[in-house]
């Protein structure tokens, strides 16, 4: 099956790289399968098939092995998502300070639903679980920044920030 | 009287103006000093100086260091591995960040240590994929380190060399269990493994003999070098020594971390002093004291504890030392040292529906009583806030908790009944009124928490 994908499968040449030594790090491949994984996704922005089956290969392991890796673990995904990910936390600590409101401004804001890539394609909105920083809640990750803190006034402001970029892209 | 001043020892640095993450600066202040002089100790000597300083582990259990490191198979001719337990995701905890993003080098120093003790030549540092800046920042310090000789092949002169890599989690709150994040650290699924036979120190990664521990405890083991075992078991209180980070979140006005040698603050004087009390117009009603597993405590009520003496003395939750074994005697624990407190706007079912939403999201399913039991008890406290709630639920749910708890292969059953168990017995009557509740108008500012 291998031989059908594509040695590379278009990653960037940083990641293949990064890929090679990420695998020196265990003596036993099998592993490295999040990490891998972790890597691909940043470069191309989500799990396919075919990464599945390449990962497999590079590891030596059947795609299943690969594929009920990326079906556990929340943060891998399958498709693709909007431009910027925002995650927002709803357990208790930033629920008690407003975490649900929060969460609702910025789905007002961009005109979606949680899980949903939003009409204009710039974001996906998600809940997430605890983010091990309860002291400034609530709290939310857009892509790798942790905003802190962030009531409905501070989301609002976070989304202008985004739409802003946006429009400037455009 | 004002709470006793905070004891800085791990939070030392952290948050001080001036005082970044790069290795000079931790140099600067003394960095790598104690990796020194423990590298001219014999490996025993430290694990006997852990011992002695009665350090007990703050990720959750509080199993003594020194005789968990004690335990770890040295005879098998395999491979010993270090495993650094960074997964940080027990609810109301936020205490592992800040020393991987701010002090990064005080961990890779009390790793490097605590392998020489055990004679580990590979270490890992599993972190939760949700700090992938904090992934970057340990990798940039364990290299900086490794070129300066304090991590690699031949530290420090000496023919001992460990290895550190770090290997990122994605997402899932199982993988702090133990033999979870073993699991995950093998590539597969966190299903955490049955005990015995698969103990961690006998039976851990690739089946060798493992050592697991959490990011704290092992910065505590650079400090036990420095003062010595018994020195440091002189701070804190007996057979809970040391400090540790409590950290407070929810209604209070000043939340955050604060470091205390344990057992020396009481929760009374840690929310309304330390913590500047209620918010505004608000009274405290309900605190979960290490974490969101661990069994809720209600303002108003008191527990009754025998003395050593054979007297007894009665405390209300204010009176409580935030110590492991008064928490423990009180019914509850102090757990990962997650303070997470509600005030009067709260109601109780609501906040337990929000809790078991955690819980059913993040069952790995491999235990019948755990994966559905979590789901139901979900289910129920949903139904309850979002449709028709019965008099009968609270009788419900502690029936479905009760069947899990001592069933299942990992301690997430407990840790996802506790929750239900004690909101239920020591706020039935809000269990049971909750339909009449739900008729009349919330307080103002009450926010939905589910
Ligand atoms: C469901 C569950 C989740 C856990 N999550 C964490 C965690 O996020 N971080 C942690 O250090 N320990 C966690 N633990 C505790 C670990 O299993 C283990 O006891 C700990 O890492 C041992 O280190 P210590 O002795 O230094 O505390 C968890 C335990 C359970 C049962
Ligand atoms: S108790 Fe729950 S989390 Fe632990 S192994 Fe069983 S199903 Fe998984
Ligand atoms: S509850 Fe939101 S960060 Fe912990």
């Amino acid at each position: 099956m291998a031989s059908a994908i594509s040695s590379s499968m278009n990653l960037k040449p940083a990641t293949l790289t990064r890929i090679d030594e990420l695998i020196t790090h265990y003596p036993v491949k099998r592993s490295a399968v999040l990490m891998l994984l972790h890597a691909i996704q940043e470069d191309v922005g989500f799990i396919s098939n075919e990464a599945i089956e390449w990962v497999a290969a590079k590891l030596e392991l059947q795609p299943i092995n690969v594929y009920e890796v990326v079906t556990f673990y929340p943060m891998f995904r399958q498709k693709p998502i909007g431009r910027r990910h925002i995650k927002v936390c709803r357990t208790l600590s930033c629920a008690l300070l407003g975490g649900y409101k929060t969460c609702a401004t910025f789905e007002q804001e961009f005109n979606t639903h949680r899980g949903e890539i939003s009409p204009d394609g710039e974001v996906t909105i998600e809940f997430v679980e605890c983010l091990a920083s309860c002291g400034t809640a609530p709290v939310v990750m857009i892509d790798d920044d942790l905003h802190e803190n962030v009531d409905g006034a501070k989301a609002k402001k976070l989304s202008d920030q985004i739409k802003a970029e946006a429009s400037a892209r455009r | 009287m004002p709470a006793p001043a905070q004891r800085r020892i791990i939070f030392k640095h952290i948050g001080a103006p001036g005082y970044t993450n790069d290795l000079a600066c931790y140099v600067q202040h003394g960095g790598y000093e104690m990796l020194r002089k423990a590298i001219t100790m014999q490996p025993a000597a430290i694990i006997d100086e852990v011992k002695k300083s009665g350090l007990r582990g703050r990720g959750g259990a509080g199993f003594p260091c020194g005789v968990k490191w004690g335990l770890v198979d040295r005879k098998s001719g395999k491979p010993i591995y270090l495993v650094v337990n960074a997964d940080e995701s027990e609810p109301g905890t936020f205490k592992d960040r800040y020393i991987m993003h701010d002090d990064p080098h005080q961990l890779i120093e009390g790793i490097m240590i605590s392998a020489w003790a055990n004679n580990v030549k590979q270490a890992y540092i599993y972190i939760r994929g949700e700090m992938p800046h904090g992934a970057r920042i340990l990798e940039k310090a364990i290299a900086d380190a490794r070129a300066a000789n304090f991590v690699g092949p031949k530290i420090l002169g000496t023919d001992y060399g460990c290895e550190i890599y770090v290997h990122r989690g994605a997402g899932a709150y199982i993988c702090g269990e133990e033999t979870g994040l073993i699991e995950s650290l093998e590539g597969k699924r966190p299903y955490p493994r049955i005990k015995p036979p698969y103990f961690p120190a006998v039976l851990g990664l690739y089946q060798c003999p493992t050592i697991v521990n959490n990011v704290e405890t092992l910065c505590h083991v650079k400090h036990i070098v420095e003062m010595g075992g018994d020195n440091y078991a002189k701070i804190g209180t007996p057979n809970n020594t040391g400090t540790r980070i409590l950290c407070v979140s929810g209604h209070v006005q000043k939340p955050g971390y604060f470091e205390y040698e344990v057992g020396k603050i009481t929760m009374g004087e840690l929310l309304n002093e330390v913590c500047g009390g209620p918010l505004p117009g608000r009274t405290f009603k309900a605190v979960i004291p290490g974490g969101s597993s661990a069994k809720v405590l209600r303002f108003g009520e008191t527990f009754t504890l025998k003395n050593k003496d054979g007297s007894s003395r009665t405390l209300t939750v204010e009176d409580i030392p935030m110590d492991f074994d008064t928490l423990a005697a009180c019914g509850t624990m102090g757990g990962s040292g997650g303070v997470i407190v509600m005030d009067d706007s709260v109601n109780m079912v609501e906040a337990l529906a929000n809790i078991n939403a955690f819980y059913a999201h993040e069952s790995c399913g491999q235990c019948t009583p755990c994966r559905e039991g979590s789901l139901w008890m979900k289910k129920i406290t949903n139904r309850m806030v979002h449709e028709n709630a019965r008099a009968e639920d609270g009788q419900l749910l502690k029936s479905v908790a009760d069947q899990i708890a001592g069933r299942t292969i990992c301690a997430f059953g407990e840790a996802c009944s506790w929750p239900t168990q004690s909101f239920v017995a020591k706020f039935g009557d809000e269990f049971k009124g909750y339909a009449d509740a739900k008729k009349t108008a919330k307080p103002a500012g009450a926010l939905d928490l589910v």
